[in-house]
């Protein structure tokens, strides 16, 4: 197993992936990224070369060419790149990495498949263990800490509402992700917290959110939009009754589920919600006093100018 | 089991409008919620346990409904969410708070039965395509 604690040393520079939503509709995610890592003189070296990740279109056909997609990024990382940790921002990317990871170390005919396909890509295969997979949150929690957090931001997020929702694959099946449930400093599957710990930091004021690991409907968005529709209306009124004035997300499919089904919510269902979502990213990047176009702000759907303004927070 | 997702959806926002007793309110929100895993869990052909789990039905429900379908578990902490808010509810009925308690679980309950409805209908299974079932069941 990757021994966390060393290589949290070395987050100061990770490879970053940023998978193909952060490159689409995910672009203020990316933005917003870049823009606080380059706030907190955090180093991110783009992955050479990177590939889908395989997300749920490939795996859903062939789960071990999703394996071996993943592997293939792992590789890029290692061996072209001579990164020992990859950060991905992405949810989905980020589960992906690491069910290749859990994969690789526990299944033989993951490994062969991926050998095989690796040798006829005319590549180095990737071996478990060569590149440890982190979250964003897992980045700023581990490099930053809410310590540095606080001091750089001094409280500039106080008063905000915040309701921190993580989706469902980030802390999902449990045994991929064995550094989680470790004990105190370590993030909780049932709970999770490390958004929660670092907007908190900047001094946001969170709001006990009932749904903040539920299910955004984002895999159904195609197949069954209402249903979409209605969870993400669920979340969104849950959000609200909480006292949230923003959801802070951290996953861009479930952030542009939440934006685009708030709108449908409202015409389909007449159900009409006024609570902004937000990338975890573009708040923290406010807080540390970066201006809102560098954040991407201006992409976000929900429109939180307003709000924004009215809380001094540009 | 022999009520609609419709009709238990309608119940649950029902419930949460307010106007019943917040105990017996709690009590039945968390009945729906069984309900509901009962239903995925018959229309996967297996019997719904009658088995507790941490004190709950609801969660040994979730368990077995989430046996061979590891992505059954985005809803596992929602069942967890009904169960705090039935807690908080009827350990603490006179708190202040326990009207939007009640709110707040009905929405639970509601995800809950959201997310299990399309589960069902992603997998073909129950009041969906109850003429196709047999067939491709092999029984017609």
């Amino acid at each position: 197993m990757v021994d966390v604690t060393d290589r949290a040393k070395n987050h100061k520079t990770v490879g970053y992936y940023p998978g193909c939503a952060l490159e689409g509709t995910g672009h203020a995610y990316n933005r917003s990224t870049k823009a606080i890592a380059s706030e907190l003189g955090l180093k991110l070296k783009e992955v050479d070369n990177w590939n889908c990740c395989g997300a749920m279109e490939v795996k859903n056909i062939d789960p071990k060419i999703q394996t071996y997609l993943s592997s293939r990024v792992l590789s890029n990382a290692h061996n072209t790149d001579h990164m020992d940790v990859v950060m991905a921002p992405c949810n989905g990317c980020y589960h992906n990495l690491k069910k290749a990871e859990y994969d690789l170390s526990h299944d033989a005919e993951s490994r062969a498949v991926v050998d095989r396909l690796s040798s006829k890509a005319g590549h180095p295969t990737y071996k478990a263990g060569q590149v440890e997979t982190i979250h964003a949150l897992d980045w700023l929690k581990g490099t930053i800490g809410e310590e540095g957090i606080a001091a750089r931001t001094k409280g500039k997020l106080a008063g905000l509402k915040v309701a921190n929702y993580y989706g469902c694959m980030y802390t999902r099946p449990r045994h991929i992700f064995p550094e989680k449930d470790q004990g105190p400093g370590t993030e909780s599957t049932s709970k999770p917290h490390f958004m929660d710990d670092l907007l908190a930091a900047a001094g946001a004021d969170n709001v006990d959110f009932a749904l903040k690991t539920a299910c955004c409907g984002g895999a159904h968005t195609l197949s069954d939009s209402d249903t979409s529709t209605k969870l993400v209306a669920n979340i969104l009124r849950a959000a609200e009754a909480s006292g949230a004035e923003v959801i802070a997300t951290e996953c861009p499919t479930c952030h542009t589920g939440l934006e685009m089904h708030q709108i449908r919510a409202e015409k389909r269902f007449g159900i009409k919600t006024t609570v902004k979502i937000m990338y975890f990213t573009q708040l923290l990047g406010l807080a540390l006093g970066v201006g809102p176009r560098k954040l991407g702000i201006q992409e976000n759907i929900s429109d939180p100018m307003d709000l924004i303004i009215e809380k001094r927070l540009t | 089991m022999s009520r609609s997702f419709e009709d238990i959806e309608a119940r649950i926002a029902a419930l949460g409008q307010g106007g019943s007793e917040a105990v017996p309110a709690a009590r039945e929100l968390l009945a729906l919620g069984e309900e509901v895993l009962e239903t995925w869990i018959a229309a996967r052909g297996d019997v719904p346990t009658d088995e507790l789990k941490e004190g709950f039905r609801i969660l040994a429900l979730h368990r077995q409904g989430a046996k061979g379908d590891p992505s059954f578990n985005a809803c596992r902490e929602t069942a967890r969410e009904l169960v705090y808010h039935y807690n908080l509810i009827t350990l603490e009925p006179d708190d202040p708070a326990t009207a939007s308690r009640v709110a707040m679980m009905s929405m639970i309950a509601g995800h809950l039965c959201l997310f299990v409805g399309g589960k069902m209908e992603v997998a073909g299974l129950g009041e969906f395509c109850c003429s196709s079932r047999p067939v491709r069941a092999g029984g017609g």
